[in-house]
């Protein structure tokens, strides 16, 4: 693999890694608060049809985008009003969520299947984008993916250097501490799971607006659940999250790469591999004793009821 | 007012019992991709409506989408047979059993299965020679490709798609004797982000010209974006990609679909195996783009002449495979059973048949 090569593919490594990256950092926030939402599935593709539907109807990527984050964040304040306010189980819940998110995208979408708008341009940055080898895989891409490095520094600089980073681990670590020193459990919940839906309404809208600039029903081919196992994988931190999501993005076109190169493997076999991956992590969340050695936030899916006393 | 109501309800009696005396004949159709993919379902419903429309209020039709070859399409099919559809297409290669299954059962029904090779006393099958229109793409191909890379996005490995690929290597070959093809499968019809991916994997090998075995647009548009140049495919796609697409190989399946009801109403029918291509115009080469040089568009519409008429017929022998075993005697051409079943790469193609 010459180096030509292997920078046209550390570059679809990165576009493809986008989502993961955009809908992880949105379920970081969400889980370090102590909610798991299996919903991710289901609001990135509400996000990336009312996303599809916004740029189509008004010509407007940006208003797409827009668009995606609210829906993201509506579908995601169903999802906490049901488990915040009304205690109920956050798995079934979620799971619900990415349920409905799926059979409703799929409705609302049914009329523009097949149509395609004038998603967002490369934008190249200058200079930068003139460093040999590493200039082209960063600094050629489009608007949301520098919107995503700038996004996951970000997220990273707030969970671990700031006030508000504190509380949110405060609240994900044992809320009954934190609402005896006066935290507002339940409203730091709200916006934690608020901030996961917007991000993953970006992420779907990243999918129907650049990365394949149309909208088909699942056309998230189960990243949601990718982009979950990708914050087990990482123990919650964003460094890794962003390592893991390129990882990922790899694993995910490699195996068109080599068939292109004329390796003779099964590409089903290869094409397996981050959902295999996905699985097993799954496994691992949901068995207690696994959770404790990944550093997992220690109230992680129990629910809070501030009238109750530990 | 009563006797209003009373000759309300009288009207309605009227009028549902005219309307069984009519009682049209009912033709369901089940597509494998959504009808606005733009490519296959699309141009299978657009048959269907072009169906309707001749046989005005005589025929109605119904259609279900998106649905899955395996299980899920037994129950769609079965679903069909028995809300009293006299005719049912199944147009998808992946419905051949399902379909097999559900004609037993339903044996006053009349199935048809497209790209398939079973049938019965109730089911018979149609096909396009998709490799007539993959000639003309090869020949293209061929002398666009500067490069001389092209690239082939296969959906499964399956006989027609191999049949494709040998048809669209054989043909560059006879313009450009460098050409070489890379081929990847996405394995599946219809996804445009596999396919976007597969586009891009091959433009970045240094692919300039794409052939597809896929039925969106997405690698049509991934070309658009680099400047390298596609093929559409199944319906013309050449609005999402003005400068990169070179032409549609354009499906028709109306006129099949009008002679084979017109022959179950008439109780003419004769389940058999159909094949249609340019002669019959289930084919067609859309859209040329005006931007090709004078020379590929000449030949482009020369070959298809040449097909047409029947002086070229792309799997005539000597055909050797790429293991150096002769497939196709010198002097046969392959029958429409022997098309349906080839399984080989000509040679010249460096990769092996997947397994």
């Amino acid at each position: 693999m010459d180096a030509e090569l292997l920078s046209q593919v550390l570059f679809a490594a990165i576009k493809t890694g986008t989502p993961l990256l955009l809908i992880a950092l949105g379920e970081v926030i969400c889980e370090k608060s102590g909610v798991l939402n299996l919903g991710q599935e289901g609001m990135m593709l509400m996000g990336a049809v009312v996303g599809f539907l916004a740029a189509y109807s008004s010509g407007s990527v940006g208003l797409g985008v827009i668009g995606a984050i609210i829906i993201g964040m509506f579908m995601s304040l169903i999802f906490a009003f049901l488990v915040l306010h009304l205690g109920a189980n956050q798995v079934a819940t979620g799971l619900a969520l990415t349920i409905f998110g799926t059979g409703l995208s799929a409705f609302v979408g049914s009329g523009v299947v097949g149509q395609t708008v004038q998603g967002f341009q490369p934008l190249i940055i200058p200079v930068l984008s003139d460093i040999p080898f590493i200039g082209h895989i960063l600094f050629t891409h489009d608007l949301l993916v520098y919107l995503s490095f700038v996004l996951a520094a970000l997220v990273s600089y707030v969970a671990t250097k700031t006030r508000i980073g504190l509380i949110i681990k405060a609240v994900g670590e044992n809320p009954h501490a934190a609402n005896a020193i006066g935290i507002k459990v339940l409203r730091v919940r709200y916006c934690a799971v608020m901030f996961g839906g917007a991000m993953a309404g970006l992420s779907g809208a990243y999918m129907s607006l650049v990365y394949t600039p149309m909208w088909i029903e699942n056309m998230t081919s189960g990243r949601g659940w990718i982009a979950l196992a990708l914050v087990v994988f990482a123990s919650w931190r964003v460094g890794r999250i962003m390592l893991g999501a390129y990882l990922f993005g790899l694993a995910s076109i490699m195996h068109l790469v080599l068939q292109g190169m004329g390796w003779n493997i099964s590409p089903n076999l290869l094409a397996m591999l981050p959902y295999v991956a996905t699985v097993v992590v799954m496994v691992i969340i949901s068995a207690d004793h696994f959770k404790e050695k990944l550093l997992a936030p220690r109230s992680l899916g129990k629910p809070f009821d501030p009238r109750q006393m530990a | 007012m009563k006797l209003k109501s009373l000759l309300l309800g009288l009207g309605l009696v009227a009028g549902i019992s005219a309307a069984q005396a009519e009682d049209p004949f009912k033709v369901g159709f089940v597509y494998v991709g959504p009808v606005g993919d733009h490519g296959w379902s699309y141009e299978h419903n657009r048959g269907r409506e072009e169906l309707e429309k001749h046989f005005e209020g005589k025929v109605t039709t119904s259609y279900v989408e998106n649905v899955a070859e395996g299980a899920d399409a037994e129950r769609v099919i079965t679903q069909l047979a028995k809300s009293g559809n006299d005719l049912i297409f199944t147009t998808s290669f992946g419905y051949m059993n399902p379909t097999l299954k559900v004609a037993k059962r339903f044996p006053k029904t009349t199935f048809e299965h497209a790209t398939g090779y079973k049938r019965s006393k109730n089911l018979g099958t149609y096909a396009l020679r998709t490799y007539e229109g993959r000639y003309v793409s090869g020949i293209a191909a061929g002398m666009m490709t500067k490069t001389n890379k092209v690239g082939y996005i296969g959906s499964f490995p399956i006989p027609e798609v191999f049949r494709d690929i040998n048809s669209a290597y054989m043909a560059a070959k006879t313009v450009n004797p460098n050409v070489e093809f890379k081929i990847v499968w996405v394995n599946s019809w219809y996804d445009p982000g596999k396919e976007t991916d597969a586009a891009n994997a091959l433009m970045d090998q240094g692919v300039d010209v794409l052939l597809q075995h896929t039925d969106s647009p997405a690698p049509l548009i991934a070309a658009e974006k680099r400047g390298m140049r596609a093929v559409g495919q199944a319906s013309d796609m050449s609005h999402f990609a003005p400068e990169a697409h070179i032409f549609s190989v354009r499906d028709d399946w109306a006129p099949y679909y009008i002679k084979t009801t017109e022959a179950v109403i008439n109780g003419t029918y004769e389940p058999a195996d159909f094949w249609g291509g340019f002669k019959d115009d289930m084919l067609s080469i859309a859209s040329i783009n005006e931007n090709l040089p004078a020379d590929v568009k000449a030949k482009i519409k020369v070959t298809y002449d040449d097909i047409r008429s029947g002086k070229i017929s792309p799997f005539t022998g000597p055909i050797t495979n790429n293991e150096g075993k002769v497939v196709v005697e010198a002097g046969h051409t392959l029958t429409d059973t022997e098309l349906a079943q080839v399984n080989w790469y000509v040679e010249g193609i460096t990769d092996a048949i997947p397994h």
